[in-house]
């Protein structure tokens, strides 16, 4: 299968459409194709531009009736309540964005040091029964997460795990190994193993091998791999809002949840957290866009 | 690329191991050994995490235990699944997830594939579009659930306020039952849409232009070129597009709780909602662990499907 998103993000020539001698109309439909990407294009961008102006909105602007969508007052109002307390501390959003860094960062390293070795063992040696094994990793994937919660709470409150960063940290690297032993599985077939052959021909055992010539050529993949890792992590809801609880231990999308709550919402804070909580987001899935099928499949479709 | 074998040694220590190691034995041994040492971690936390949860859920699922009531289990045989199979509840939740999981991913199948196929006749700005569309799709479900439920709130949501302005009517979307089904089809297939159009969008790119050229040689028709070349080498990739989707939406849970709550009444509980509400709303932990297995078994033969179709297609 010869697929590859460079091609399909590349800006290169496109294959030719036109045929030598145009038809009538010709023009006119590729006029018509291009209002209606444009008004695709809109439609699939307006709430994420909406939630922008909302996000820097004066309150009374965010509830207006019609809705303001150019003449409104600029605040930055919004973005300092996600972190200062209105009595000048930290607040309970912003330790949840803390608390979201250290569990996505830790969950990740966690299923990069577990995964990428196993991947590496997967690809070069003859395991038996490796397919059904290789389905079985990715199958534990699939499992609902609302079915796999029940259990998970039972067991946590036996182990004292219950809203506890560790219990957040093991479940979210468990949910990743499977994905990262497949994608990573995908790079390491693309590095010959004749390098491996050959460094041992040289003398070098098979883990100085593995050390020296092959990790080095796959760090791109490796920080590719745990950047969707991260991406996983971070925007998991499910886990963190059945398995903690208190403020300190949150991560930041039951927290960002919680706004709601009341009777009131203040919609504006929703959106300047919800911009806070994307834009890394955004930023990383633009690092790795080349790899960006591999990664949304859990690295069962690539090239 | 790095040299895979370097002509000089650059740390002195390396010297001594110039001389191999015996080959054979021992080293197919140590290899052996290796993959053992590679693997097993990364299993014994599968182990821990997905197998052994999943093998008490099956326990559990034949007893009336209840996580708040605590007490000792009792086994109770297949009590729970006969319950759920013939509980009428459940049937109209199954109804609603399958409605759900058909129009959302239907409505994303078609819109996405149009979008790709748009994209790659264009010559220019290819990588932009495709950058641009493929935002909702890295957004947490939390900021689309929470922002679309602002938008589309019925007083001040910006929808109705652009309706409105149309001079059309306000619409309760989120609070009326067949409407609230409706738009938590609209607000996934806003998400994942991108995911069908990449997946699409690189199929489209892999065809062939001789094939093309062919065919405009023959003089053949856009719309014959589209079925006969475009849409038969692509589609066996779109599948496996649309065949993941449709295991995400079956087992959908997030959106559903921020969009809606299940409501209004039951009428957007999905199974996995459903579930919930039975585990943590009503603590039965056994009906709710059968209940869990059998949606389980679900996936487990919907995967199983999408696992072999992707390997038939790996193998061609």
């Amino acid at each position: 299968m010869a697929v590859s998103v460079d091609e399909a993000v590349s800006t290169g020539p496109a294959r030719d459409h036109a045929p030598p001698a145009r038809r009538l109309g010709g023009r006119g439909r590729s006029v018509l194709e291009v209002v209606l990407l444009t008004v695709l294009a809109v439609l699939m961008l307006f709430p994420v531009l909406w939630m922008l102006e909302t996000s820097i909105k004066e309150n009374r602007d965010v509830y207006a009736i019609p809705a303001k969508f150019f003449d409104f007052d600029v605040t930055m109002a919004h973005f300092k309540d996600v972190f200062v307390a209105p009595d000048g501390g930290r607040t309970a959003l912003s330790v949840s964005f803390f608390n979201s860094v250290v569990v996505a960062g830790v969950s990740t390293l966690l299923a990069t040091v577990l995964g990428v070795p196993a991947a590496w063992a997967y690809s070069r040696f003859a395991v038996r029964a490796k397919k059904d094994q290789l389905f079985f990793i990715l199958s534990t994937r699939f499992m609902p997460p609302v079915v796999v919660v029940i259990p998970i709470f039972l067991m946590y409150r036996e182990f004292g795990l219950i809203d506890n960063k560790l219990g957040l940290i093991l479940i979210y690297a468990a949910f990743n190994v499977p994905f990262t032993i497949w994608m990573m599985k995908g790079f390491v077939d693309e590095v010959p193993a004749e390098y491996e052959d050959a460094a041992m021909l040289d003398g070098y055992t098979r883990l100085q091998a593995f050390w020296r010539y092959t990790l080095p050529l796959l760090v791109p993949g490796i920080a590719a791999t745990a950047v969707f890792a991260l991406i996983f992590s971070w925007n998991e809801f499910v886990f963190a809002t059945f398995l903690t609880s208190s403020d300190s231990v949150r991560t930041a999308p039951p927290a960002i949840a919680g706004l709601i709550g009341g009777t009131t919402t203040d919609w504006g804070l929703v959106a300047a957290s919800s911009v806070v909580f994307a834009l890394p987001v955004l930023v990383f899935a633009y690092l790795v866009r080349k790899h960006l099928i591999a990664g949304v499949t859990l690295g069962a479709v690539r090239r | 690329m790095k040299d895979p074998a370097p002509l000089t040694t650059d740390h002195p220590g390396q010297v001594v191991s110039v001389t191999p190691p015996a080959p054979g034995r021992s080293r197919r041994l140590s290899d052996r050994w290796l993959a053992v040492t590679f693997i097993s971690p990364a299993m014994l936390l599968l182990l821990a995490m997905s197998v052994f949860p999943l093998l008490w859920s099956l326990y559990l699922s034949f007893t009336d235990y209840s996580a708040t009531r605590g007490g000792p289990a009792h086994f109770i045989g297949f009590g729970n699944y006969t319950a759920i199979l013939t509980s009428a509840q459940v049937h109209t939740r199954a109804l609603t997830t399958l409605l759900y999981v058909v129009g959302a991913v239907g409505l994303q199948t078609v819109l996405g594939f149009g979008i790709a196929y748009l994209i790659s006749r264009r010559t220019h700005g290819r990588g932009v579009l495709t950058t641009l569309f493929l935002v909702p799709m890295m957004l947490s479900p939390v900021v689309v659930g929470l922002f679309w439920r602002f938008m589309l709130d019925a007083q001040f949501g910006v929808v109705n306020s652009m309706l409105g302005s149309v001079g059309l009517g306000q619409v309760e979307w989120l609070t009326r039952q067949r409407t609230a089904l409706i738009s938590l089809i609209v607000v996934d297939t806003w998400q994942w849409t991108p995911f069908i159009m990449l997946i699409a969008l690189a199929g489209l790119s892999a065809v062939p232009k001789y094939l093309y050229e062919a065919a405009s040689i023959d003089r053949a028709s856009e719309w014959f070129r589209f079925r006969t070349i475009t849409l038969p080498l692509v589609w066996p990739l779109l599948l496996i597009a649309v065949m993941f989707r449709a295991i995400e939406a079956f087992r959908l849970f997030d959106l559903v709780y921020i969009l809606t709550n299940g409501g209004p009444g039951v009428s957007t509980e999905t199974l996995s909602f459903h579930i919930y509400k039975v585990a943590f709303l009503g603590f039965n932990t056994g009906t709710a662990s059968a209940y869990g297995i059998l949606m389980v078994l679900v996936v487990i033969v919907l995967t199983q499907l999408y696992l072999r179709y992707l390997n038939k297609l790996k193998e061609d």
